[in-house]
């Protein structure tokens, strides 16, 4: 594999081998010292075309433990801001001869766009609504490590899907990771032929008892404003995922960042059915591993 | 008055000889020597027994068409010089073996003035390869608030009129327009869509568009604008033409409203376009920018209904809606490109390959349908008979090329069809009795 621009550019076998990195990885960051050679002399470029803490500070990190050096590019204050082309701007970075662009852009496509464009490596880290890769791997990484395996267990994404490009990816890799999916929202919300992805649909969450793990999914203030929902009390009154929707032994995830009180209860968020400090933490050693696929295996 | 401008040329002195000539209307099917004197079809005759010309051709095995018409074309000027021009646009539509375009208004700025129209008439007088028509908007910079001088702009050599790009949103003011037609004469050509089903869609919603986490622009966004728009056009008995058709309902409400049509005085016809015959949404998973345009490529359903739509003549015509952008303009993720493919080099090829070939559609149908899109703006059909102007395509059927390999007569090179294997090589055009393009 040279790039990781969608889920669907890894098997099953794919996803397991990085996984199995990454625990090793994971055991790195464990140590007082958290740094291995692997990309020493090598250059890392995060190029990020919207907002990011965890993704671009995880993707930083990770380049950082493996040695590599990192140029950081945001769109704002850059060449970016005076015009210059998505194709002008990679070229350019690609002078410095970087092993890996790491980018996020808010369109569709943009990942794969610039694969032309450079002799780097091209990591996807979200574009539009499309996918978002390594936020599915470190899902799946937070889920194999709790319970072993993903295998037969009954996944609720529960949300705006339409408008997630973690609903997709995860979707794809919870279900070749043999993972029952269903998603859960407002009908407006729930794209027309999403079933076609291989999940079930429903606007109810009568049957969330069902699930094993419920993924809940950002909820934005621009949804209200543009029609896909009245408001955002009547949203948190049928949607939000607090204790008395939860059963006993169901896992609470979201890709953050929380809407506290809206999508989620800040007692959901802040019991011990939450995985969402893991997923964080998985974050840096599924980046490393993901890098030391791309980086140091060879194609 | 002729409403079809082109710059001035040598009328033609040819002899092609043997060619397969083909027109389903002249009745005409088999090999044939074509004789042209003046830029006039002089003789048509058995193979071998015409006599000799200033030049021969021999075209044994290829097939000799009336040459084609496309009623939808954007050649971009004035403003838009950059992607394409008039001589560059119209030079492409001859590669293709066009021998009439019709274009339209949606430059910069807007040809809904007669100063404006006026100077693009002078430049086609000047720079057109072949006839070109000129469409003048419905309203003002295409805003949907003003009625443009729409029997001024008639007078001064408009065909017909359109704000094609966009919808006419309001209901009222296309009820004017088309009231005023009775002034003014002059078709009225409408693109089909709801903007508030549209809203920021970018491609045909459905079950690519939920994969792709793209914003959809569903199958009723035009539907429902066709049924909308007919049913006025029936109650003012109105001419009305509806552009790029690409969805079955839309296919639908145009055969209803043509049948009723028929009664009450009202003209009411359709269109299609090579790429949403030949192509559906599935494209588009390449997220390939070239797959972009509006109407938007959509269901395999929708295909199956242009095509039916246009074998049984509910839709009269193919048009290609060539839509040229700059490379810089369309290398940009799929969201942020320009909509729109060009396609007056490959209308034909296209069409041939996919659905003469396999046997969907004969070629006498394609033919028919290929040279019908000036008709509805009162144009003759380019034939092929003894004394008729030389409107000609001399067509190689048993060549192929690929598509984009060896460039592209246009100025721009967003052709959804970039890449693929055609059948049939246009090798000659002949439109109003000059030869124009020559392979």
């Amino acid at each position: 594999m040279s790039h990781l621009l969608s889920i669907e550019d890894l098997d099953r076998a794919g996803i397991e081998r990085i996984l199995d990195r990454a625990e090793s990885f994971a055991e790195v960051s464990g140590r007082e010292i958290k740094k291995v050679p692997a990309l020493r002399g090598r250059t890392v470029v995060n190029l990020f075309y919207e907002s990011s803490t965890r993704t671009s500070s995880s993707f930083e990190l990770a380049a950082k433990r493996l040695s590599a050096d990192v140029v950081n590019i945001r769109a704002a204050g850059s060449a970016v801001d005076k015009g210059e082309s998505l194709r002008d701007t990679v070229q350019t970075l690609s002078a410095y001869d970087p092993a890996a662009i790491v980018i996020r852009s808010p369109h569709a496509g943009t990942a794969a766009l610039v694969v032309p464009w450079t002799d780097a490596a091209v990591i996807n880290a979200g574009d539009g609504k499309h996918e978002h890769p390594t936020q599915a791997l470190l899902d799946v990484f937070t889920l194999r490590r709790r319970l072993g395996s993903l295998e037969g267990l009954n996944i609720w994404i529960v949300g705006d899907v339409t408008h997630s490009r973690v609903a997709r990816s995860n979707i794809l890799a919870f279900g070749g990771m043999g993972a029952k999916v269903t998603v859960a929202g407002p009908p407006t919300l729930l794209p027309r032929g999403i079933e076609q992805l291989g999940a079930a649909a429903t606007p109810s969450l009568e049957r969330l008892h069902e699930a094993d793990v419920v993924y809940v999914l950002r909820m934005q203030q621009e949804r209200m404003e543009s029609a896909y929902i009245p408001t955002l009390r009547e949203y948190a009154q049928r949607y939000q995922i607090n204790s008395a929707r939860l059963r006993p032994g169901q896992l609470l995830m979201h890709p953050g960042p929380v809407n506290r009180g809206l999508e989620l209860s800040g007692e959901a968020i802040d019991s011990d059915v939450s995985l969402i400090g893991s997923q964080v933490q998985a974050g840096v050693a599924v980046r490393m591993a993901v890098f030391y696929e791309l980086l140091t295996v060879p194609a | 008055m002729n409403k079809l401008f082109q710059r001035a040329g040598q009328t033609a002195e040819l002899l092609i000889a043997g060619a397969h000539v083909l027109d389903p209307r002249s009745g005409i099917d088999g090999p044939h020597d074509v004789l042209i004197k003046h830029g006039q079809i002089a003789e048509i005759s058995p193979p071998g027994s015409t006599g000799t010309a200033e030049r021969t051709l021999q075209a044994h095995g290829k097939h000799l068409f009336p040459g084609f018409v496309d009623p939808h074309v954007h050649l971009r000027s004035p403003g838009q010089e950059y992607k394409e021009d008039i001589a560059s646009g119209s030079a492409a539509a001859a590669a293709g073996g066009f021998c009439q375009i019709i274009a339209m208004p949606n430059t910069t700025p807007t040809i809904d003035a007669l100063p404006v129209l006026e100077s693009v008439i002078a430049q086609a007088q000047r720079s057109a390869v072949i006839p070109t028509g000129v469409l003048a908007s419905i309203t003002a910079g295409l805003a949907g608030a003003e009625l443009t001088e729409m029997a001024a702009l008639a007078d001064a050599g408009a065909l017909g009129f359109t704000d094609d790009g966009k919808p006419l949103t309001s209901a009222g003011m296309l009820r004017r327009a088309l009231q005023y037609q009775r002034l003014s004469g002059g078709v009225i050509a409408l693109h089909e869509e709801d903007p508030t089903l549209s809203g920021a869609g970018v491609m045909h919603e459905g079950p690519v568009s939920a994969r792709l986490g793209l914003a959809g622009i569903p199958s009723v966004s035009e539907s429902t604008f066709v049924a909308r728009d007919a049913a006025l056009a029936l109650f003012e008995g109105a001419a009305m033409h509806f552009q790029h058709l690409s969805a079955k309902e839309s296919v639908a409400a145009l055969a209803a409203a043509s049948k009723a049509a028929e009664n009450l005085g009202a003209r009411i016809s359709g269109e299609a376009t090579p790429h949403h015959l030949t192509l559906t949404d599935e494209a588009v998973y390449s997220l390939d920018s070239r797959f972009k345009m509006n109407p938007p490529l959509r269901a395999e359903e929708d295909r199956q209904a242009v095509i039916d739509g246009l074998r049984s003549g509910v839709i009269a015509c193919i048009a290609t809606d060539h839509a040229p952008h700059a490379r810089h303009e369309k290398e940009q993720p799929f969201e942020q490109a320009p909509m729109g493919t060009t396609g007056s080099e490959t209308a034909f090829s296209a069409i041939y390959t996919e659905l003469v070939k396999p046997g969907v559609l004969t070629l006498e149908l394609l033919i028919e349908r290929i040279t019908a899109g000036g008709a509805l703006y009162g144009l003759e059909i380019p034939r092929i008979e003894t004394g008729q102007t030389a409107n000609l395509t001399l067509v190689d059927l048993e060549a192929d090329w690929v598509v984009g390999q060896d460039g592209y007569v246009s100025r721009s090179g967003n052709c959804c069809f970039e890449g693929r294997r055609l059948n049939g090589v246009v090798e000659l055009t002949l439109a109003a009795g000059q030869l124009v393009y020559e392979s």
